[in-house]
This record gives C-alpha cells, structure tokens and sequence, in this order.
C-alpha cells in the first residue's frame, strides 16, 4: 500500500492564498500586515470631516499633520522632542549600564542576589510616581529629578531580565565548558554572557517602554518643555490638533526604540529561532 | 599484553574508589571499593542497572565529581580534577545555540587558549570526520538529533584526549540511527588510537563496542565483574559469537 503524501501537502495548503492569487504578492502582504491600521485612520479622518466625530475633539488627520508640520519647522516641537530624547536617553542609558552588569553579578553570585533581593522588590512594588515628590524633595525642581525618576523605574526591567537570563542558563552547559577546563571567567564569557543576550533584550525593549512612559508623567506633572508638558498644555490651550500631534510624536519616538531594538537584537542573536 | 597495548597512552588505574552522596540526610553508598585497570587504547563498556554508579564513576574519570576516597591515576600519575588528556561526550549534544557547527567542535580548543585559526583547521578535520563537511555554518537548531551528537563526538576528539569518556551517548537517538553511530563510534576509535570508556544501558551497544565490559552490581558488597568480548572489529551483530557474548551478558542481569 502506497500513501498519497503529495496530495496531502497540497491539501493543507491554506485556500486563502489562492483566492489572493490575482493580487500581486507585495500588495498583498501590505494589505495583510498594514490593512487595518489604514483603516483605522481612514476611518478617523472621513468620521471627523463629515462630522460623525466631533472634529473639536477629533480633529481631522491632516490638520493633526499641518499642526506636527508647522510645529516642527517652526522649530517650536524640536525643542521639546530634544529635551525629552535627552531625559529618557540619559535615564535609559544609566538604568542600562547599571542594570545589566548588577544583573549579571546578581545572578550569578547567590549571597549578593540573597542580598539585595528583598530591598529591589520593595523599591520595585513601590510606583515611581509615588516617589516623584521625594526626588524632588532631594534633587529639586530640575533636570535631575525628571531624569532620576525614569531611571527608578527604567532599571527594574532591564536588572530583573538579566538576573532572569543568567539564572536560567542550562547548567549542562556549564558543565560542558567545564569538562574542557574553561575557567570561571570564560565560562563567563563563552557560555552565561551569550546565553542570557535574549532575555537582556527582553529587558531592553521593556525598559525602553518604561522610560517614554515615565518620561510623559514626569513632563505632565512638572515641566515647562518636552512632548509631554505640549500634551498637557496643548490641551489646557485647547489646541487640539497640537495635542494629538504631540501624542503621535510619542507614539512614534516608542516605535523608533522598538525597532532599533529589534535589529539590534537581530544582529546579535543571528542563531535563536526567536529572533528571526 | 602486547608491546604496543603497553606504550600506548591513556592507562587507566582505579584504587579503592568510594563515593556516597547525601540525599534528605541519609548518606547513599554509590561506588564502594571499585579497584579497576584500563589499558591505554582499550574501549571498555560501563554496564549496570539504574543506581548502580556508573555515570557516578564516569564522572569521577571525568574530574566532575570528587571521590570521597580512592584515587585514579592516568598513565601512572594520580589525577585530580578535571584535566586535557581525558574528554566528555554526554548523553545530550549540549552544542551551544550561538556558535555554528564549527564554532562549536573548537570551542574545546578555544577554552584551551589555542589560536583561532588554528582551532577551526584541527576543528575541520573533526567535521569531516564525523561526516559533516557541508554543516559547518549550520546552526544547532538546525541539526537533527544524531547529527547534533556527531557535533559532540568531533568536539570531544578535537581537543585530542587520550582518554574520551562517554556518558550513554546514543541513548536518547532513534534505532537506527544508532546502529549507525555506533558503527562510526568503532570506526574513530581504531582510527584515533584513544581509550575509550563508554557508559551504556544499552548491552549489545557494550558488546558491539567494547573491549571488556564490566558489570557494575546493584549490591555495593558484591564484586564487580569484567567480561572479556574476544571479538574482532568491527562486529557483526548477528555473528553466532556476537550472540553468544549478548546472551551471557544479559545472563548477568537474570535476563533471557
């Protein structure tokens, strides 16, 4: 007896992809992968020009662009995307390089992880923005402050994925690179360090969440520039279009991070199926 | 004993080894007594029901784990630890995800401090020894299981041992993947001159390979046994002597 494989590859073949034959391939996977965020925005702008959408509220798209466009070349938005690019950049930066070595120490060395875990996990349960009057109380008004409150809660993240990614290296792989005499700092090197790169990414693209989502609080709540403070006080003026320019520039700078991430990630870890 | 078995390097000498472990306090007599020569480039199979010890004293060949008395010596010396002439292959490939194929058979050279270049040259023969010449750039994800365990052999032999010590390492292939290694098995060992001491549950994969087979008893009072298997390489499983030895082996377990 002989059993029709063929025919039953063929018959899996999901029937979509044929019915979708007459489109040209590239075509198709935009309107696959992009179809409904277009939607969304067609939807947007027709329901607010005809007048199904407040337009007061929802002001139509392209007075949201005319808005981000004169804010831009006008240079009055470059200065408040600099200063928040500046704020989330150097918390972001700190939170890293002080996270992902702590976190390499901590999961490895189990007396200082013993150490400092029940003091991380109360500061982690602790919201930042709780803490927000007690750094300024400490460091003022200022940059500092802003700037050390995204840190606060940038770092958790980022330090707990590498406790997590080093903790969780498959121990028979030590054991291996043991059974060659690597040494304790090799084993470092050759086996923890690019065996934990996936979950610190992990880390990486939540602490960068975090950061702009800090960001935006510390500027609402007390800032006189930067893309959160122009949410704020764009609304307070009521200039709407601004607001929501403002909020798409957000959205936008949270993507831009996503993304550079992402390839970075892509180059690094070429080998995890994960990453492709 | 011939002259040449004799000079030949990666002699092995058990005395007195004992090793117990401590399990919910109770301590659990593993290896007792266990007296023991190896002839340099002699293949000896480690048999033995579950619990019997014998990836314990594998690993006590191995350096990766301390006898509690007992020593073993190496072409005369007395060894402790881990050391370059003694290699392990384990039951898994434990290739590491982010090296290819070939970053992976040198990495035991690597961990030694030979140069690169080097390493992948004498790496490269390992590959194609193995039968493995076009995946050298393949990934480990890619491999299949038996492939993915020639990458642990030719790292093993890469780093040149005198002595490779193996940890059941067809037990987790299919059957026929299997009888094949273990036919490559015989084949690099005749070819690289090298002690081998292989740990298997598996009895005909002891006879198909293996010099002498030694028996590791369940009770720690009664004696090991050493079976001799006087057959000539590479084995022919279905030999009227190959059967013979399988059936008297099995005998040894109360087996039919």
């Amino acid at each position: 007896m002989t059993y029709d494989l063929t025919g039953a590859a063929q018959r899996v073949r999901p029937k979509w992809t044929i019915s979708a034959k007459g489109i040209s391939p590239v075509l198709g996977k935009a309107a696959a992968d992009y179809g409904l965020i277009f939607a969304f925005f067609a939807g947007w702008q027709i329901a607010s020009t005809v007048g199904w959408l407040n337009p007061a509220v929802f002001p139509p798209l392209d007075r949201v662009a005319q808005a981000l466009w004169s804010g831009i070349t006008s240079g009055a938005l470059l200065d408040d995307i600099a200063i928040s690019i500046q704020r989330a950049g150097i918390a972001f930066i700190s939170a890293v390089g002080l996270g992902i070595p702590l976190g390499l120490v901590m999961g490895q060395i189990k007396p200082v992880e013993r150490a400092l875990d029940p003091i991380l996990q109360l500061f982690r349960q602790t919201s930042a923005l709780a803490l927000y009057p007690v750094f300024i109380l400490l460091l003022g008004l200022g940059e500092t402050s802003k700037v050390f409150l995204i840190f606060w809660a940038t770092i958790f993240p980022i330090l707990l994925a590498t406790i997590g990614g080093v903790k969780e290296v498959d121990a028979k792989l030590i054991e291996m690179a043991r059974s060659f005499g690597a040494s304790r700092a090799t084993i470092f090197r050759r086996v923890i360090l690019p065996a934990s790169v996936p979950s610190i990414f992990v880390g990486l693209r939540l602490s960068a969440t975090t950061a702009l989502l800090l960001l935006i609080a510390a500027e609402m709540i007390g800032a006189n520039k930067g893309i959160g403070f122009q949410v704020m006080n764009a609304q307070y003026n009521f200039q709407i279009p601004l607001m929501f320019a403002a909020i798409f520039l957000l959205a936008f700078l949270g993507l831009a991070a996503n993304a550079v991430l992402v390839l970075l990630q892509r180059r690094l870890c070429r080998w995890s199926v994960a990453s492709q | 004993m011939s002259v040449a078995q004799i000079s030949a390097k990666g002699e092995v000498t058990i005395r007195d080894l004992s090793k117990s472990f401590r399990i919910d306090g109770d301590s659990l007599t593993v290896l007792k007594d266990i007296n023991l020569d190896i002839s340099g480039g002699e293949s000896l199979a480690i048999v033995g029901a579950s619990g019997s010890g014998k990836t314990t004293l594998l690993r006590v060949l191995a350096g990766l784990t301390e006898p509690d008395s007992g020593s073993v010596l190496i072409d005369g010396e007395p060894v402790h630890g881990l050391g370059k002439e003694r290699a392990v292959i384990f039951q898994e490939p434990r290739l590491l995800p982010w090296l290819t194929v070939l970053g992976n058979v040198a990495f035991g050279l690597e961990v030694q401090g030979i140069p690169g270049d080097e390493a992948a040259e004498r790496a490269r023969h390992y590959i194609r020894l193995v039968g493995l010449a076009e995946f050298e750039g393949a990934w480990p994800r890619q491999l299949s299981g038996g492939m993915a365990q020639r990458v642990g052999i030719a790292r093993a032999l890469t780093v040149q041992p005198e002595i490779l010590l193996l940890d059941e390492p067809l037990g987790a292939l299919d059957a026929m993947t299997k009888m094949t290694m273990q036919e490559e098995l015989v084949r690099i060992w005749t070819e690289e001159s090298v002690t081998m001491v292989l740990v298997t549950h598996d009895l005909e994969e002891a006879i198909f390979l293996a010099d002498r087979v030694l028996v590791l008893p369940k009770t720690k009072d009664t004696a090991i046994r050493l079976i001799d298997i006087d057959l000539p390489h590479p084995r022919d499983r279905s030999d009227p002597d190959f059967v013979r030895n399988r059936r008297q082996l099995m005998a040894e377990f109360g087996l039919h």
